[in-house]
């Protein structure tokens, strides 16, 4: 099946800045994709380019197969749900959600129905006829969906949308959001620069740093296998160690690092420099098991309890500037500025893009 | 000498309010005169001369062609008004500032300039005094006003959800109705109130562009000509009623709206 947004090479400038930088993207129908990201990576442009708010500089943004490019937004088969709700304060509940009904024509009954539908799905039953500033921040978040939703859009493009709240209401619209989507069935776009809401929410995860897309795939895949230095960092917290390709034999690489020699599979040019990310998870402190890599030693620095394990920083001797993170189980007695051996299972090394 | 002080300051501000409304309070009470002359002693209180005021055909023909000027020359201001600060404020134009400064410029130029210049370029172009030239003159001198007001005003909230009722299907003239004009209710409700008063007492232009028919202020003026009468001391205290009135509505309205 094709996707249903297929973005092809779309780069965008403003001013003299290249926002996004040749990015394409395939969105599958009735899925949930997440856009990620810090701010100044590109995302909100993207999504903007989507909901047709802008023109790519470059590119082409296909919807259900058809040329949606310069199409205004208007006429494409998407809605948004802006961060600021951008609700229309002069009108009730009902005319908010309806609007976008009366714009197609739709008489007031079939509207008035729609839109009573439209707020139950989203939770609200019974504000249709209160103005949007008797509502919190929760709620008029709801009728900015539902208002976005009630026109049956194939794509909704959600704009930070959980920005605005607090945690605990933002982790709950959070399962909302999802429920939502898998009721109507459309194909959720959401922008955002939490992991903990990206990796939650999303079918299918896409990392972007500086105008590209850096990793993409579903959440568990860019967890445990990222694609780039910047993904394995931003997701979640990794140890990043630099390494030259010394050779390449069946599959196995021998790399000369900061930290020592090491030697595990994969394939790379000999020669080449490549990046290694080790999660906290994988490190093991304490003496190497047979067949593990060893990091070296290192000097405990930080230890952070964190109710079921123990968070430790360990700075590695052969070259300070390297520091790794790890999770230490309750049980094992470390204490700061001890001298510790680190290593992992060689599978759990990722080799990383640049 | 605290006491002393403070005795001095509300001594100077009944001094100043004194002499802003005392002439009016003089007008008011001379209105109400039973006599011949607006001169004391106080005769009163009458009400023989509003009586005079509403039996004069002139005064009240007057009384009516300045309302309608006032109302639409105040619509026909605020409308303009509202277009341009919604092109200045959502559109990027060449010499943007020069262009602003511009539109509010006539706000700093005398009345009489303008009206004379009105009046050289409607008999250039053979446009007859008449009431719709005073109209005319008066929307030139409020646009500026109402520019002001509105632009002021808009803000990025109208632009996030002028941009909402555009993805969800709004035309372009639907987003101006439906969406920003009611949201900058008011701005407009309070330009065009100020519109309406500035254009109810407005002598030079009126004076100046109009013949037969004429507005309030300026069959004031004719009655002035004859001589003070308690009557013209009526008629001016209708005017400033008016007046008055209007701007407690405006007050009123956005004192409501400000609390929201």
């Amino acid at each position: 099946m094709s996707p249903l947004v297929e973005i092809r090479d779309v780069s965008h400038d403003f001013g003299a800045g290249r926002v996004l930088d040749g990015v394409s993207l395939d969105i599958p129908t009735a899925s949930y994709t997440v856009l990620l990201g810090p701010s100044g990576s590109g995302k909100t442009t993207l999504l903007s380019i989507v909901g047709g708010f802008l023109m790519p500089s470059e590119g082409t943004v296909l919807i259900g197969g058809k040329d949606c490019t310069g199409l205004l937004p208007a006429r494409r088969p998407t809605t948004t749900v802006f961060q600021d709700y951008a609700l229309f304060p002069h009108m009730s509940v009902g005319g908010n959600v309806g609007f976008g009904l009366r714009m197609r024509g739709d008489p007031k009954r079939e509207r008035i129905e729609a839109a009573g539908r439209a707020l139950e799905l989203v939770g609200l039953p019974g504000v249709f006829d209160r103005r949007p500033h008797e509502l919190s921040g929760g709620q008029r978040q709801r009728v900015a969906l539902a208002r976005a939703l009630v026109v049956e859009p194939a794509v909704l493009l959600l704009d930070e949308p959980l920005g605005a709240l607090d945690m605990k209401l933002r982790r709950q619209m959070q399962d909302e959001l999802k429920a939502i989507q898998k009721r109507v069935g459309a194909a959720f776009v959401h922008v955002t620069h939490d992991q903990e809401e990206a990796m939650a929410l999303a079918d299918k995860l896409v990392v972007m740093n500086h105008g590209r897309i850096v990793d993409e795939g579903p959440p568990e895949q860019v967890y445990s296998r990222p694609r780039t230095r910047f993904s394995a960092t931003f997701m979640g917290e990794s140890a990043v160690v630099d390494a030259r390709v010394l050779s390449q034999d069946g599959g196995r690489l021998d790399l000369e690092s900061p930290v020592g020699r090491l030697s595990l599979p994969g394939t790379a040019a000999p020669g080449s420099t490549i990046a290694l990310a080790v999660r906290p998870e994988s490190l093991r402190i304490g003496e190497p098991r047979p067949g593990d890599v060893s990091f070296g030693h290192g000097t405990l620095g930080e230890i952070v309890f964190q109710g079921s394990f123990r968070r430790v920083m360990v700075v590695s001797q052969a070259d300070p500037a390297i520091t790794f993170t790890a999770r230490a189980p309750l049980d094992q007695a470390l204490s700061s500025g001890e001298r510790v051996h680190l290593s992992c299972r060689p599978e759990d090394i990722i080799l990383l893009e640049e | 000498m605290r006491a002393a002080l403070k005795m001095l300051a509300g001594v100077y501000a009944l001094a100043v309010y004194g002499f802003i409304f005392l002439p009016v309070a003089v007008l008011i009470l001379y209105s109400f005169q039973a006599t011949l002359f607006p001169i004391p002693p106080f005769t009163g209180p009458s009400l023989r001369w509003y009586e005079a005021v509403l039996g004069d055909r002139r005064l009240m023909a007057g009384l009516v062609n300045s309302v309608s000027v006032a109302v639409l020359s105040s619509a026909v201001a605020v409308v303009l008004g509202f277009l341009a600060a919604y092109g200045f404020a959502r559109f990027r134009l060449p010499a943007q500032t020069a262009l602003r400064a511009l539109i509010t410029a006539p706000l700093m130029v005398s009345y009489l300039v303008i009206g004379m210049g009105l009046l050289i370029l409607f008999n250039a172009t053979g446009v007859p005094k008449s009431l719709v030239s005073a109209g005319i003159a008066h929307a030139v001198i409020n646009l500026p006003l109402s520019f002001a007001i509105i632009y002021s005003q808009i803000g990025d909230h109208h632009l996030y959800a002028e941009r909402a009722a555009r993805d969800l299907g709004a035309r372009q003239w639907q987003v101006l109705v439906l969406v920003t004009a009611p949201m900058l209710w008011p701005a407009l409700f309070a330009s065009f109130f100020l519109a309406m008063t500035f254009s109810w007492d407005e002598f030079v232009m009126a004076f100046l562009l109009t013949r037969f028919e004429t507005t309030l202020p300026v069959e004031i003026w004719n009655l002035l000509r004859s001589g003070l009468n308690p009557k013209t001391n009526a008629v001016g205290s209708l005017v400033f009623g008016v007046s008055i009135m209007a701007v407690l509505i405006i007050e009123l309205v956005l004192v409501r709206t400000l609390r929201r």
